[in-house]
């Protein structure tokens, strides 16, 4: 089980880092993103826009 | 174009991660011995090519659409933590990377250990150059791999690979020392904003996304990322002027 642990950590570590709140937001971005394109909407510009918010967030988060 | 954009991306990454891998082996060879620290490189550059070897070809099965979303969002999770970290570099809230001074904390540290032999190998020695040279390759192998089976051509990102393996590998060779004169920090910056410019051109397409003029909104979405980040070193910069830095920031 520890090893089970160890191993999820390792990834969970290499893949998110120390700031989950970016992960969060890029899975959050996609999804709006796929529901808007599944419409027909135009949704090209969701990403960028979520890539500006949550580097804004994340960066106030660590300086503050 | 994002052929050209494509082998910068692999050997400017690629690259980064070698100058590190570089540091801990120099200072594990010349700490604890060459033969042991070498037999780890080996070891480590033998497991890598495994999982390339396994990764690889499965990701070649996978519908171009999917490989896009998932590698997309991968490559936005990692490109935003090499941003904010360049970011916050950039505008002082962080210590800029010296790899002189982590070759001396390294080379320390190694020098302290307790010798224990196995396999007729110093143990430490062999352990720190396989962690070093793995982790710092895993993170290689996946850019290569993702980006080469993205865009349809994985020996063009091998081949960004392989030129930063040689300047690396032969500019280490010669001077045996930490290449502290390699702009690490500001390629750092560029790594960050290559891998959240595909992670966003890409992620977008998965999920469904049709880009203005195609690919061609490539440069686009690089010159919104480059702007973007500027902007925030400069609001940064003004910030800290004004306010002093945390102990937490600056750690």
């Amino acid at each position: 089980m520890s090893r089970l642990r160890a191993f999820g950590g390792f990834w969970w570590d290499f893949v998110v880092g120390d700031d989950w709140l970016s992960a969060a937001g890029v899975a959050i971005g996609l999804v709006a993103t796929a529901a808007l394109a599944a419409e027909g909407i135009a949704a090209w510009w969701v990403l960028p826009l979520a890539v500006l918010v949550v580097l804004a967030v994340s960066l106030r988060r660590a300086t503050r | 174009m994002s052929a050209a954009f494509l082998v910068a991306s692999a050997f400017l990454a690629s690259a980064v991660e070698m100058v590190e891998a570089l540091t801990i082996v120099l200072a594990a060879g010349l700490a604890r011995g060459w033969r042991s620290s070498l037999v780890g490189v080996g070891a480590a550059t033998l497991a890598l090519g495994v999982v390339v070897a396994v990764l690889g070809p499965a990701l070649t099965v996978i519908p171009l659409s999917t490989l896009r979303l998932v590698v997309g969002a991968l490559l936005l999770v990692f490109g935003l933590q090499w941003l904010r970290k360049a970011i916050l570099r950039a505008s002082g809230y962080r210590a800029l990377h010296h790899e002189d001074a982590i070759f001396t904390r390294e080379l320390e540290q190694a020098e302290h250990a307790a010798r224990v032999d196995r396999a007729g190998l110093d143990w430490y020695g062999f352990t720190i150059a396989f962690k070093g040279v793995f982790l710092e390759g895993l993170e290689v192998a996946f850019i290569v791999l993702t980006f080469g089976s993205t865009q349809g051509s994985i020996p063009l990102a091998v081949a960004g690979a392989a030129g930063a393996l040689v300047v690396v590998a032969g500019v280490g060779l010669a001077v045996r020392a930490p290449l502290t004169r390699v702009p690490e920090n500001a390629m750092k910056f560029a790594v960050g904003v290559m891998l959240t410019t595909f992670g966003i051109f890409w992620g977008a397409e998965g999920a469904g996304a049709d880009w203005p003029g195609s690919d061609a909104a490539l440069l686009g979405v690089l010159a919104f990322v480059c702007g973007a980040s500027l902007l925030f070193v400069r609001l940064l910069r003004r910030q800290r002027r004004t306010a002093p830095a945390t102990a937490e920031a600056r750690a």
